[in-house]
């Protein structure tokens, strides 16, 4: 038995025979990276490559940092593996890593979802051998609704709060979920202001995407001008004096884990809107048949539950552990930079 | 059902008190009669007979859903509630029923006496039929059990709300027996009417742990004192010759506890008594485990009314000679029930009186305190000498102080994933102590008492660390030892060391020990000892 393309060992997932990483969670030479969230892309490697729009994303978190950026589709070579990024369409500048290797093709799903939600490219299932999935909402219990009906609901509740005179402050991570909420928030409802965090990652990513007008809140915003108005803000800023400033105001979450009574409950957001930038359970099921693998390695998420379906599937399915950490769906993050979606 | 279903998600989605009791509100000022009624209904636990047991929900849920048995089964575990996955993992549909709450309630009244493949009929219908939160809602009315903050208190206050009748008066209308498919909304909460009144107990009155210092309440002879007992809080209701026990989850259990029934034939009519049951082996006050071979039984044996008889303790009345006396101040109270239990001695009724113990400092209210094990009780209660008997729980005049807990130092070996808010993280632990082998072996499982953050910590650490996965269980690395705080030590074949604890808890994460420094098995038999 030869050894396999990818492995996993202590530093992350890597490729033996090009000395590469992708998404390594320890500090290595060489790393290639799915996307901007911060247990996909962490500090300390000395050379990066991921998608061009996540260049600016990435620098805007770690700094200074040595990164090229590359195209979907467009493949290069690394002592003699090929590899290739294509739309995972997770968030802006998500990307799947395709790596092929005399003729045998493995894809690392990074984080993706299959709706197109008008912000990420949609992702394009890719061909392989064996896929490296996440299953961060890999359970039959979780079933999205299509955005549009969310983004309805979720203007319809600012609405409602608008004509009760109060503000309403929205939570959704600084990178992804928000500007995916900011993209279709009515502004003829009323402003829509940032949290300083959201402002800032936001405005490293107006360049590449048309967004509504957002106003950055600052000591000097008052009560009365909000009023009415929608807050969006990182899950970390829920319960901080920061928001207490807001009174009277309404408070809602957008994530995949709202789907569930006790996590609303957890979060105590007065409203939960089911929206996620994962697959749900049917969008698992389809990426991975769509890439017509026979063998598929499942990380984080309900990656057990996950696998053992497949098995019955007819699939050689198994689970790896990562240091991946899937959608949180708890609001204590300690830095919102650190957090992930 | 639209409104019912409406409500029901608007009293899940908040957490503040005053935003359920106006939705509750306005939900009584707009609904129908008998909607108002099955709601009361519902939410008092008075659902309707279980139609279809469960196990049947979860194969016509998975086969409606296209997944293996197993998967459902997974799915629950981590849901934690069965109606929520069940309506999760069906087919969604975004129809709204016209059908109303007491159709749905007077259908699935129906449904008991039907075939399964009715049953299953009628169940998948709706499943398919009904939007994601009626058919949550529909689910639940069959299993039973709405657990979303919303006590009886709560209910009450909002009815009171909408209708304007004193909150006090409608606890005491809505307790008792009384069936929502007969009764009308005229008659369980607009009209009186004496007969109504028989079997009906007064609502509890309810005490709050010492939150303090005890000397903090002031003057040692304002207060009455006795010891806190260990069984079921009951009222036991003698009137027109007729005997009724209410427990304190306000179910009539005068069937259970025959001993009693002799008490007509010599306490007056028009008494009210409030106290503990408990049991009484060999006469003596024996463990609550004792009591526990006779709550879950249906019917009483001969042999085990034999082996584990029961008395009343009694410790307060609240009806003398048909008179209310809750307005009365305790002491009064107390020496009617005194006089009364002075004419039971040498009838040898089961019935004791439960003495107040007299102290003149703070420090012998503390060495009372310290004789609980030795009087089998649980710690004191404290009681202001003037209260009156309140409704529910309320602060200020009477309180529980209850013993310290005994505590170990224990090894977590095991850990399941939480139900609920928790689905996502390990929070389930299993903790073991040294055997003379120097083994660990299990004898607790707790699930509470750590923060939020601390729970992530032990989560992602046991993420880590596994040793071996059984199905939800996994094995973790022996490292980290937590001080575990409980009641009492029974001996049970439950865990591996022979022992199990009640009600145990975590106290605190004892980063500072290492698993060497954790107790031994040895160490909690000399505990079960003192
Ligand atoms: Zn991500
Ligand atoms: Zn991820």
């Amino acid at each position: 038995m030869h050894k396999p393309l990818l492995a996993f060992n202590e530093n992350g997932i890597y490729c033996e025979v090009a000395n590469v990483y992708l998404d390594p969670w320890k500090p290595v030479d060489f790393a290639i990276i799915s996307h901007g969230h911060a247990d996909h892309s962490r500090y300390g490697h000395k050379k990066y490559i991921t998608h061009h729009t996540n260049v600016p994303i990435i620098k805007h978190r770690l700094g200074d940092i040595n990164v090229s950026g590359r195209n979907y589709n467009e493949t290069f070579t690394i002592n003699n593996v090929k590899f290739s990024l294509h739309p995972a369409g997770h968030i802006i500048g998500s990307s799947q890593i395709r790596v092929e290797h005399r003729g045998e093709v493995w894809v690392f799903s990074g984080d993706y979802k299959l709706e197109d939600d008008g912000v990420a490219v949609p992702f394009e299932a890719v061909k392989c051998h064996s896929f490296i999935t996440e299953c961060t909402f890999g359970l039959p219990a979780f079933k999205w609704t299509p955005q549009k009906e969310v983004f309805s609901d979720i203007n319809n509740w600012w609405e409602t709060n608008r004509e009760a005179k109060q503000t309403s402050v929205l939570f959704g991570y600084s990178l992804g979920k928000a500007q995916r909420l900011l993209k279709y928030l009515d502004t003829d409802i009323g402003k829509i202001y940032t949290h300083g965090a959201i402002e800032n990652m936001t405005e490293v990513i107006r360049p590449m995407i048309d967004f509504p007008e957002t106003t950055r809140i600052t000591r000097e915003t008052t009560k009365q001008e909000l009023l009415g108005n929608i807050v969006l803000a990182p899950p970390s800023a829920h319960g901080s004096t920061w928001i207490r400033k807001m009174v009277p105001y309404v408070t809602a979450s957008a994530s995949g884990w709202m789907a569930f009574r006790g996590a609303r409950r957890r979060r105590a957001v007065d409203r939960g809107f089911v929206l996620s930038d994962h697959c749900d359970w049917q969008e698992l099921l389809t990426a991975v048949e769509a890439t017509g693998a026979e063998k598929v390695i499942c990380t984080h998420g309900y990656t057990e539950i996950f696998s053992k379906y497949l098995r019955t599937l007819g699939l050689d399915a198994r689970t790896e552990n990562t240091q991946y950490e899937g959608e949180l769906n708890e609001s204590d993050t300690k830095k919102e930079s650190e957090s992930v979606a | 059902m639209k409104n019912f279903a409406e409500l029901i998600r608007t009293l899940d989605s908040t957490t503040k008190t005053t935003l359920k009791v106006n939705a509750l509100s306005e939900y009584f000022k707009e609904a129908s009669d008998e909607d108002r009624v099955w709601t009361i209904a519902i939410l008092s636990h008075r659902r309707p007979p279980r139609p279809v047991n469960t196990t049947l929900l979860r194969i016509w849920a998975s086969e409606l859903a296209n997944i293996p048995l197993w998967l459902f089964e997974e799915s629950y575990h981590i849901v934690g509630d069965l109606a929520e996955t069940i309506a999760l993992v069906v087919p969604t549909s975004n129809e709204n029923s016209e059908k109303s709450l007491t159709q749905f309630l007077r259908e699935m009244l129906a449904l008991k006496k039907e075939t399964d493949e009715f049953k299953k009929e009628y169940v998948t219908h709706n499943w398919r039929k009904l939007n994601y939160y009626e058919r949550f809602v529909f689910t639940k009315l069959i299993t039973g059990g709405f657990r979303i903050g919303v006590s009886q208190k709560l209910m009450t206050r909002a009815l009171s709300k909408a209708t304007d009748i004193d909150e006090d008066i409608l606890a005491y209308k809505l307790m008792g027996k009384w069936d929502p498919n007969t009764i009308s909304f005229e008659d369980l909460v607009l009209k009186e009417s004496a007969s109504d009144f028989l079997s009906k107990p007064y609502p509890f009155y309810l005490a709050y742990g010492i939150e303090g210092a005890v000397s903090d309440l002031g003057n040692v002879n304002d207060w009455s004192f006795e010891h806190k007992w260990d069984g079921i809080r009951s009222q036991v209701i003698i009137r027109e010759d007729e005997l009724f026990v209410w427990s304190r989850g306000e179910e009539l259990v005068t069937d259970k506890y025959p001993e009693f029934h002799s008490f007509t034939a010599v306490i007056p009519n028009g008494t009210v008594l409030d106290g503990e049951i408990l049991p009484f082996p060999d006469n003596e006050i024996g463990t609550f485990q004792d009591l526990q071979t006779r709550i879950g039984r249906k019917t009483i044996s001969k042999a085990l009314l034999a082996k584990t008889p029961v008395i009343l303790k009694a410790y307060d009345i609240l009806e003398w000679e048909g008179k209310d006396l809750r307005q009365q101040p305790f002491i009064k109270r107390r020496a009617i029930l005194e006089s009364l239990m002075k004419r039971l001695s040498g009838t040898e009724l089961p019935i004791y009186l439960s003495e107040t113990v007299s102290c003149d400092s703070w420090d012998e209210v503390a060495s009372e305190r310290d004789r609980a094990r030795e009087m089998r009780s649980e710690g004191l209660m404290i009681k202001r000498k003037d209260s009156t008997y309140q409704v529910g729980r309320k602060k200020g005049d009477w309180w529980k102080w209850k013993t310290d807990p005994l505590t170990i130092d224990a090894v977590l070996t095991y850990a399941m994933r939480g139900h609920g808010r928790r689905s996502n993280l390990f929070t389930d632990y299993t903790f073991a102590l040294w055997d003379d082998e120097e083994k660990l072996v299990t004898f607790a499982k707790a699930y509470s008492g750590l923060t939020d953050s601390e729970f992530k910590k032990v989560d992602s650490w046991i993420k880590r660390n596994t040793l071996e996965r059984f199905g939800p269980v996994r094995s973790v690395t022996p490292e980290l030892v937590f001080e575990i705080a409980f009641e009492g030590i029974t001996e049970s074949k439950r865990h591996k060391s022979g022992y199990a604890t009640r009600f145990p808890r975590i106290l605190r994460w004892r980063k500072d020990k290492k698993i060497a420094e954790a107790n031994k098995l040895e160490d909690l038999k000399a505990l079960m000892l003192t």
